[in-house]
């Protein structure tokens, strides 16, 4: 189920030309002051600065953009674009280039992406999220045996609190639709 | 006072607590909610990196299926990215014609359309400015005198919109800890990102967060959240935050703190759902044992009620 529906979304070079388009757009009145650098909290963890990351977005600096780890470290805290003295959306530009990376589909994507991508698949089979089949699906998209391990202390808590059930399949099925439709159109845009 | 309530994923599953604590206190304080019909998930913060269409659609529906149904009430919201993600569609989808348009396009698989005549507004919103912290005061039975709770805002009932609060310097969780007796901790951690989901994936970068923040909350009885991802990081790691400079301190939502004052007692607000809070912290906070600390030979007991929760935390 999960595998079909990571195939059918396929990156269509149309929808990756919308989402570069899009970026282009957003960051393109970044006159480098640095503030979103210095707002971010996870920017130590970040090989490349949301500053420079800005700069290389308007020079098309595609594969060392790909390349790259700093935007999946943005935990989507908005404070680069509460600060931005042009008020330019940039973690929606950090979203964006999460989506460019999917659609760019290297290895390092798979992994970085396969939770967001776990969580997607989980919402659109069972209408609400289930936290135990999702991080399954979680574990099973990054296929590294020992990754299952560090949750144990996590999932032991959360067993001895009566907080581990499952899952409810009273929404089952009813985003089907939605999604088919917005994969359709994603894809054709 | 009625509003079409949106629980969301988080608090019907592993944020339970938060969920029977929110719907009890708003109960005590007369508010009615009710429950918008077969809602669906709101895409949390993963839609975005997987589909721009679906990250507007999925809260979208929920606004859609409550403006049909139940009469344009107010969409009430606890959890934080539920709140944000709703909000999102009021504020970038319907001030966009185009968008707005594809938006509806994708809803129309299912039948429906939204027009954006709903509001939606935060679990504090609607304490703060509909209820009113002096209701709130009105209502404590047992009051929380004595004790000092951290109020932790996160990030999204924030930021990117201005609300009910000031981004950069929030207040709003104040009165309302006031209005229970308690009283505030200063800290400037309150709006500090807690890693979000970086847990997950990059947990060692999310860890740097986490302990920063458990670190600032050093002279709190607890620290008050009102989201369920924050609660999360903050409560489940406690054991390597320490390694990392943090503190061990409960963590318990702003409903539960209520609830309490308010005389629902520890069963009432769901206690015994908090991951690190072993028997020995819940007794602290329901026998109100910072009372007696501040008396001379108080430090005994801090450091009993310590001890437990270190011991606690060293089964799991
Ligand atoms: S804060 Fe805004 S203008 Fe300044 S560098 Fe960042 S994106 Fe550019
Ligand atoms: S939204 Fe992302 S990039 Fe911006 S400050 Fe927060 S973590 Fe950094």
């Amino acid at each position: 189920m999960s595998d079909v529906t990571s195939q059918t979304w396929t990156p269509a070079t149309d929808e990756y030309q919308a989402v570069l388009a899009g970026l282009r757009e957003t960051v393109g009145a970044c006159m480098q002051c640095g503030t979103c650098t210095a707002s971010c909290p996870n920017e130590f963890a970040m090989d490349i600065s949301p500053r420079r990351m800005w700069r290389m977005i308007q020079f098309g600096m595609l594969d060392e953009i790909l390349e790259s780890r700093t935007f999946w470290l943005c935990s989507s805290c908005y404070m680069c674009t509460l600060r931005c003295p042009r008020g330019l959306k940039l973690t929606s530009a950090m979203g964006a280039l999460k989506r460019l990376a999917r659609l760019d589909g290297s290895p390092r994507a798979r992994k970085n992406g396969a939770f967001y991508e776990a969580f997607m698949a989980d919402v659109e089979a069972n209408g609400r999220v289930q936290e135990a089949s999702m991080m399954n699906g979680y574990f099973l998209r990054r296929r590294d045996p020992t990754l299952p391990l560090s949750f144990i202390p996590l999932g032991l808590k959360m067993l001895s609190k009566g907080k581990l059930h499952l899952p409810s399949h009273a929404q089952r099925g009813r985003l089907g639709p939605m999604f088919a439709k917005a994969r359709q159109m994603e894809v054709g845009s | 006072m009625k509003y079409a309530y949106y629980p969301g994923c988080s608090l019907s599953e592993s944020a339970k607590e938060f969920d029977v604590s929110v719907r009890a206190v708003m109960d005590r304080l007369g508010i009615e909610l009710s429950d918008i019909p077969d809602w669906t998930c709101c895409g949390a913060s993963a839609a975005e990196p997987v589909s721009r269409l679906m990250n507007y659609a999925l809260p979208a529906r929920n606004l859609a299926v409550a403006e049909k149904d139940m009469g344009g009430m107010d969409v009430l919201a606890p959890c934080s990215a539920c709140y944000l993600n709703l909000l999102k569609v009021n504020r970038e989808v319907v001030a966009d014609r185009h968008l707005h348009g594809r938006v509806n396009e994708v809803l129309a698989a299912s039948g429906l359309t939204y027009r954006g005549e709903v509001r939606v507004r935060h679990l504090l919103d609607v304490l703060l400015n509909d209820v009113g912290a002096a209701i709130v005061a009105q209502k404590v039975t047992d009051g929380l005198a004595g004790m000092k709770l951290a109020p932790y805002y996160g990030c999204q009932i924030l930021r990117p919109y201005r609300v009910f609060d000031d981004p950069g310097k929030p207040t709003s969780m104040e009165p309302i800890i006031t209005a229970l007796g308690a009283e505030v901790h200063e800290w400037d951690c309150g709006n500090r990102c807690c890693g979000a989901s970086l847990m997950v994936g990059h947990r060692d970068v999310a860890m740097r967060s986490v302990a920063a923040i458990l670190a600032e909350a050093e002279g709190a009885d607890a620290v008050v959240t009102v989201c369920p991802l924050c609660q999360m990081n903050l409560e489940a790691y406690q054991a390597q935050a320490v390694r990392m400079g943090g503190r061990r301190v409960p963590v318990l939502y702003l409903s539960q703190v209520m609830g309490m004052a308010l005389g629902l007692g520890e069963d009432g607000v769901q206690l015994g759902k908090n991951l690190t809070l072993t028997a020995g912290g819940r007794k602290r906070i329901t026998t109100r044992a910072w009372r007696t600390e501040v008396q001379p030979g108080g430090e005994a007991g801090r450091q009993e009620g310590e001890n437990n929760l270190n011991k606690g935390a060293s089964h799991v």
